[in-house]
């Protein structure tokens, strides 16, 4: 008897033990940026394409090319509402203070520098596919842009969703995935996947999620219901019906075919988007005439 | 009739005045959330003709230009007072205006009046050529945005 509970004990322990291991906060290989130097009018590419000022900007900020990312931004959710941080290179404040590394694991990991998982209302599954020259790139414009001394507000998030550590479970299930699209036949679609699926993270408004708040994979970019907003309309090529010099044009605009215009979340997204190069929205527009 | 029955009925008379005074409030806020979808529908319409020759899918044409600018201004220079009662926001599940319209007032006359100005801009281009039509089309969109930003979902 004594031994079976012996060997019972040994079993929860070692469980446990996996447990911790599979949901322990990760690193980035840090080899991936050697030798890399930063072009900062790249990074400001990275920074517009990615959206980062669309979270991170004050509330009813105005659109800018050097925007200063206090925070503020309340994102409301299923979980509770989650607040967008200050990440404007205050030494203190912000995340000036930042090595490399560390923001190259908060973007492509989600794990912040006292090795703790961030919540996935920051896109990092989406980021997780940014180039490393991109990550080198993207710290060096925003390590230019202004600081801010907002001090970053608590989550309003409760039991048990505030334990960070079960978010390693949810990455288990939810991160670390390969492209949806997996075969890119041209330059040109291979860069609308890389600003579709990871720099822009249009999937996670325009996916639905599933109980857990996982993107539901198998039905990308079909809509969703986004708190806040309303109903995300899908961008597959039947249920959004433009053709793909529109879309490029209502990224650039702002006006879709019928001459209405943008509106709620969706003005950042199209203020960073006009930003870009033609192509970059001529490719986000290929990419997507490639969902039925 | 005694009292239980007067009371009674003032009760059921009260309740009916209420449902009455609830339906006819609900109606009076579809009228008006008809009538300024009817407004943004007079500026898509003009605007997809202009749209539409800045984009090169159909040839310039001054007079045609010009008629849909001067379009865009008289539907900006209506008065929308009366368009927009207190309590007709999304919540009501058939239009998209977020409740903040109505705590932000000064901002909101102030982004209708950026809307005017960008028509009038538009007016004074549209028939001059097609350069400077699509050089206005910038500072329509912006306008547009711009309040669609603050006070619109999706």
């Amino acid at each position: 008897m004594a031994r079976i509970f012996g060997f019972l004990c040994l079993l929860a322990c070692a469980g446990l033990a996996i447990g911790l291991y599979l949901t322990r906060p990760t690193s980035v290989d840090a080899a991936q940026f050697d030798g890399l130097t930063a072009n900062t009018e790249n990074g400001a590419l990275v920074f517009h394409a990615a959206g980062c000022a669309s979270c991170h900007a004050a509330p009813n900020a105005d659109s800018s090319d050097a925007p200063i990312l206090s925070g503020g931004h309340k994102f409301p959710s299923d979980f509770g509402t989650f607040i967008a941080p200050n990440i404007s290179p205050d030494p203190t404040l912000g995340i000036g203070g930042w090595t490399l590394i560390e923001f190259a694991n908060a973007i492509q990991e989600g794990v912040s520098p006292d090795g703790k998982h961030y919540y996935p209302a920051f896109p990092y599954t989406a980021y997780a596919h940014m180039s490393a020259q991109d990550v080198v790139d993207l710290k060096a414009f925003m390590d230019g842009l202004p600081a801010s001394d907002t001090p970053s507000a608590p989550h309003e998030v409760g039991f048990p969703f505030n334990i960070r550590r079960s978010l390693g479970g949810w990455k288990l299930l939810f991160a670390g995935k390969d492209y949806v699209l997996t075969d890119v036949d041209t330059p040109e679609i291979e860069r609308g996947r890389y600003l579709v699926e990871a720099l822009a993270h249009c999937g996670e408004c325009h996916t639905p999620r599933n109980a857990l708040g996982g993107l539901d994979r198998t039905s990308w970019l079909t809509g969703a219901a986004l708190p806040g907003e309303g109903d995300v309309p899908g961008l597959t090529v039947n249920q959004l019906d433009w053709l793909p010099e529109d879309i490029a044009y209502y990224l650039d605009t702002g006006f879709t075919p019928d001459f209405d215009s943008a509106g709620g979340a969706m003005t950042h997204v199209v203020e960073n988007m006009a930003r870009l190069p033609e192509s970059d929205r001529n490719a986000i527009a290929t990419y997507l005439n490639l969902f039925p | 009739m005694n009292l239980k029955h007067t009371t009674a009925a003032v009760l059921t008379l009260a309740l009916g005045a209420s449902v009455a005074f609830a339906d006819g409030h609900a109606k009076a806020f579809d009228s008006a959330i008809k009538a300024r979808k009817g407004q943004m529908q007079l500026y898509s319409h003009n605007l997809g003709v202009l749209g539409a020759m800045a984009k090169g899918e159909v040839d310039y044409d001054a007079a045609a230009a010009q008629a849909a600018a001067d379009n865009l201004v008289l539907a900006a220079s209506l008065n929308a007072g009366n368009m927009w009662p207190a309590g007709s926001d999304n919540s009501l599940g058939n239009n998209r205006a977020k409740p903040e319209i109505w705590a932000n007032f000064p901002d909101v006359a102030a982004k209708a009046g950026a809307m005017s100005d960008a028509a009038a801009a538009m007016a004074s281009a549209a028939g001059t050529d097609l350069a400077s039509l699509q050089a206005a089309m910038g500072g329509v969109g912006g306008a547009c945005s711009a309040c669609h930003k603050a006070y619109r979902s999706r």
